[in-house]
């Protein structure tokens, strides 16, 4: 679902038009990662299509949304920081108590973008001695090839590594290459990266500890919620854990879930019995 | 909250000031690491500094080291925000008792989440 050159040029000239932000030739996948939920608001089934259809109307407001999707800031480590705070402070340990041993944990981090969140998740894990002798593994998916080529890539610039990273996990897991800052191999080799549609069956395999489902929902309609939250749970071990977004909730969509408050917010385990 | 904001380039200190005064702190300008220590004692501890590393006179990672000397500044929140982006520089200054690095170019969001790493981004400011 690679974008057309023409889409690309017609985008790339209007955000320069209005913001001045220039999105040079390789930033197809900002384009299509950014405008994807818009697209999907808008009930079409590409990028593309929903390009055309815009500059069709040429409505003002779609224009708007369009420039305004491409340039809100890139995304940062360790996102609204509580889930990554909670990952230590309260999920390690649940599941520590409810398993005797964590001897394994499998991760599904599903919109991962560029990365960042999958390899947020790794460091924190890594840097938790409980986790040591943890078999970790993290399915991190998204439905665009071209940001799963970037995270796969592990490769982020300056910019990039200003937003959110702490000092110290960046001395630790990552090394000077050219202009920018490359991953260790050892957490890289933690994570498997996946083009998956949320509309489709988890990616397979064993059932899910953990699943960072953030900012994501917000673009679907209340069925397609459910159906896939119902199909997180049913991909997901019954002591797991669901994290979601600052702004999203299972409290009104999906009563199987329970929720469980963190410091500053909440995650949620599927309820006991309730499938 | 109060800022330290320690830079020989007046407009850098205009930027960071700026971004810092946007998040609710109250900032104080220094033009180096000896004019900054001056303001720690004439004005007391800050809750936040903001140190590039080379400045004449005194440079930042110096007055890293000289902050970590006095326990009554252990308090002071350091963070570097300078050009140096070596590996090696960031691990220099994380030894010597910075808390965090930020490398310029860098965007006010870049500060804001640094800040909000340190728990020291005030509350009302978090949405």
């Amino acid at each position: 679902m690679a974008l057309t050159s023409e889409t690309f040029t017609y985008v790339a000239t209007l955000v320069r038009q209005r913001s001045a932000i220039m999105l040079e030739p390789g930033k197809e996948y900002l384009v299509e990662s950014r405008l994807l939920p818009l697209a999907r608001e808008a009930g079409v089934a590409g990028v593309d299509d929903y390009v055309r259809s815009v500059r069709r109307t040429s409505r003002p407001q779609d224009l708007e949304l369009m420039v305004e999707a491409l340039t809100t800031n890139e995304t940062s480590w360790f996102r609204d920081s509580a889930p990554f705070t909670a990952l230590t402070a309260d999920i390690v340990p649940e599941l520590i108590a409810s398993r005797g041993a964590l001897l394994r944990l499998r991760v599904w981090s599903a919109a991962c973008s560029t990365g960042q969140e999958p390899y947020s998740i790794a460091m924190t894990l890594a840097e938790d001695v409980r986790c040591r002798g943890t078999q970790l593994e993290i399915v991190a998916t998204d439905l665009s090839d071209q940001v799963l080529g970037r995270a796969k890539e592990g490769l982020y610039s300056q910019l990039e590594v200003n937003r959110g990273l702490p000092a110290p996990m960046l001395v630790r897991h990552f090394s000077r290459e050219g202009a920018g800052w490359r991953i260790s191999r050892e957490l890289r080799a933690k994570i498997s990266f996946e083009r998956h549609n949320l509309l489709h069956a988890p990616p397979a395999g064993p059932r899910f500890d953990l699943v960072f489902l953030r900012n994501v929902l917000i673009y679907f309609d209340q069925p397609t919620k459910q159906a896939i939250l119902r199909r997180v749970q049913q991909h997901m071990a019954p002591d797991g854990f669901l994290v979601l977004g600052a702004a999203e909730t299972t409290v009104g969509l999906d009563d199987t879930w329970e929720r469980v408050a963190i410091s500053r917010g909440s995650v949620y385990r599927p309820r006991q019995g309730a499938r | 909250m109060r800022a330290l904001v320690i830079d020989d380039s007046r407009a850098m200190r205009r930027i960071v000031g700026g971004i810092l005064r946007g998040f609710g702190y109250e900032t104080i300008d220094a033009g180096n690491g000896q004019e900054a220590l001056d303001a720690l004692a004439e004005h007391g501890p800050v809750e936040l500094a903001c140190i590039d590393w080379n400045m004449p006179v005194m440079d930042g990672l110096t007055f890293v080291n000289r902050v970590r000397e006095q326990p009554e500044l252990r308090g002071v929140t350091l963070m570097m925000v300078t050009t140096e982006s070596e590996h090696g520089h960031i691990v220099r200054a994380l030894a010597a008792g910075a808390h965090e690095y930020v490398i310029k170019p860098f965007t006010a969001d870049a500060i804001r989440d640094k800040l909000d790493l340190l728990g020291l981004l005030p509350m009302e400011e978090t949405v």
